[in-house]
């Protein structure tokens, strides 16, 4: 296996009422080794359900349904889907870790840090003593620059702001040196130095750990400063699929090119901001045709009979789209 | 970036010094302190308080209006009011705590299955709780206690069947919002187990509202074994309860009217306490939490 995690075909169900409803399929994703790989679109594209599938955290109702994640470890090779529980909490943290959005209420508000810390470290190495844990949490606390860690450790989440919560949370995320760093929307509540900051080291983590990360956000400013390959997820399903520099100056998807339209910058001619008409139809409302079409401006007559097919476009750059492949989805 | 040092106070966690203090500022919080504190007092040092025996009567002083030997009066068998009233704090005290600790390890345990485990668990132990919750909370109690038979016992454990669904549903609600939190998706993420997940970190976020529906659970457990005690099925003679004393003061309402207003005035002044210091005890442990 070349890849450090392969994904194929992931289906996700949930059930409404009685009713099964589909809220993604057909994703197929491979993440190489020490590298860092960018998931964007809209909120309720699917991003986060997927990160949580390969680790198997799907809230109930939600489930796989189809598909197989299969993961290279430090030694074996695994179907993350087929694990059992017991082998799975052995993955999680150790071998993948994530961080989420919310660095403000990601942590227990009644622990201190350090029991938090030592929480990550000892269920997956029982036999740490406590001075070397210390020892341990200390050395994270340095690595992801929190300033005075004496006194943090000693803290409660309460006591500290935003930036210094995700840069515990990061610490805590890699304390066991997981190979694979799942990072759902983690810049996403934090003011724009702070992201700035938290980008930057997470980059520095990746290349003094040669940890792979997985970057999901729906800011394509973030991805541009992270990610060398970038899938595009619209409605459950990918889009568009390149690396970085191609997602930005050969953008194939209507949809990407809304995306990348739609970005704020400083110092831009004056205009209006740029807004994809519409909102993602929410799965179990998603048309037999291309699921963008109605929110699409090139819409075409067979855009709304026909799912087009994920093709490549040029070597390494797949879309799903007419405009460049008359391929449909069987 | 803020570096904050405020002092170190852990809110969430119940029975640190803190929050009896804060309580204590509190100006119903204080009431409330007071009101149980009396009680408490009464019931636990009811041998040294109570001037005479409360079987013992005394043919020579029925019906004898407050004065001062007899600083409650006395009843229809000239046992001293004073006396019962003080020995019933205890009754009424140790049945609420006894009811209330059956109604909260019962409720607590099904609440925590029905909110951590979902699915169809949580769907049968939720259809139980509605049913026992449809009936009124006096009647299934005297329903209980007149399938096992009247005794003190049972008059807790029908008191404390009668309250776990309030329990059950106050500790799955809270499950079910601390399961949703960010701090429960990262321990899952770390790959600790479901149960010390459910132990170290579900039960003391969930601490907050079930002591503060505990405190008010006990208010209305001590009402229903008076309203029981009243109507002849709750704790049965020779031992006093405020509700058998008022139920048997009624025949001498109108010519001792002591005999009514003491055991009502401390019915009262119990129910009131343990309300008020409810309502205060949740202000202090989370200003946004309304039961």
């Amino acid at each position: 296996m070349k890849n450090l995690l392969e994904i194929r075909n992931l289906k996700i169900t949930t059930l409404r009422g009685r009713e099964t409803v589909h809220l993604l399929n057909q994703v197929d994703l491979d993440i190489r080794k020490k590298c860092s790989f960018g998931i964007v679109g809209e909120s309720g594209c699917g991003k986060s359900i997927t990160a949580n599938a390969v680790l198997g955290l799907l809230p109930y109702p939600l489930r796989v349904s189809e598909g197989s994640i299969r993961y290279e470890s430090k030694n074996d090779e695994m179907d993350l889907l087929s694990l059992d529980a017991k082998a799975l909490r052995a993955v999680r943290g150790r071998e993948i870790s994530m961080i989420f959005q919310e660095p403000m209420t990601s942590l227990d508000p009644i622990f201190t840090v350090e029991m938090q810390m030592f929480e990550a470290l000892s269920f997956h190495h029982p036999e740490m003593s406590r001075s070397a844990m210390r020892e341990r949490a200390l050395e994270m606390l340095h690595r992801v620059n929190i300033p005075r860690p004496e006194q943090t450790l000693a803290s409660y989440p309460h006591q500290l702001s935003g930036g210094q919560l995700q840069r515990i949370m990061i610490a805590i995320a890699l304390i066991n040196d997981p190979r694979l760093l799942l990072a759902d929307e983690p810049t996403t509540a934090l003011d724009v130095t702070i992201q700035a900051q938290i980008l930057r080291l997470m980059n520095d983590l990746k290349e003094q750990n040669d940890t792979s990360i997985v970057m999901i956000t729906h800011d394509l400013g973030v991805i541009a400063e992270t990610c060398e390959e970038v899938a595009v997820f619209y409605a459950g399903q990918i889009v568009e699929q390149a690396d970085v520099a191609a997602i930005f100056h050969e953008t194939a998807h209507p949809y990407t090119h809304g995306l990348l339209q739609a970005v704020t910058s400083l110092g831009g001619a004056e205009r209006k901001l740029y807004t994809i008409p519409g909102i993602v139809p929410p799965g179990g409302q998603w048309s037999r045709g291309c699921r963008f079409a109605d929110r699409c401006s090139r819409c075409m007559e067979k855009c709304k009979e026909m799912m087009p097919a994920l093709t490549e476009v040029s070597p390494g750059h797949r879309c799903r789209c007419f405009l460049h492949s008359e391929e449909a989805e069987s | 970036m803020k570096q904050k040092n405020r002092p170190v106070r852990n809110r969430a966690l119940p029975g640190n010094e803190s929050i009896l203090r804060q309580l204590w500022n509190d100006p119903m919080g204080r009431a409330g302190m007071i009101g149980v504190a009396l009680i408490i007092l009464l019931a636990v040092f009811a041998p040294w308080i109570a001037p005479y025996d409360v079987a013992k009567m005394n043919a020579k002083a029925k019906l004898t209006a407050p004065n001062a030997s007899f600083w409650f009066g006395t009843d229809n068998f000239g046992r001293d009011v004073f006396s019962r009233i003080v020995y019933g704090a205890r009754v009424s005290l140790i049945v609420g705590i006894v009811a209330v600790g059956i109604a909260a390890g019962f409720g607590y345990l099904l609440g925590m299955i029905a909110g951590f485990f979902e699915g169809r668990v949580e769907t049968v132990i939720m259809m139980v709780m509605d049913v026992i919750f449809a009936f009124p909370s006096i009647l299934l109690a005297l329903f209980i206690v007149a399938a096992l038979g009247t005794s003190i016992v049972n008059t807790m454990i029908a008191i404390g069947i009668v309250n776990i669904p309030v329990f059950c549903r106050t500790v799955r609600a809270s499950v079910k919002t601390v399961k949703s939190t960010d701090y429960i998706a990262n321990a899952r993420s770390i790959g600790l187990k479901k149960m010390s997940i459910l132990f170290r970190h579900v039960t003391p976020n969930v601490m907050a509202p079930f002591t503060v529906q505990a405190t008010l659970a006990l208010s209305g457990a001590i009402l229903t074994e008076a309203s029981m005690s009243f109507l002849g099925l709750g704790i049965q003679p020779p031992d006093p309860s405020w509700g058998s004393m008022l139920s048997d003061a009624r025949k001498f309402m109108e010519r001792a009217p002591w005999l009514v207003i003491f055991p009502a005035l401390f019915i009262i002044i119990t129910i009131l306490s343990f309300n008020i210091l409810g309502d205060a005890l949740r202000d202090v442990l989370d200003p946004k939490l309304k039961l």
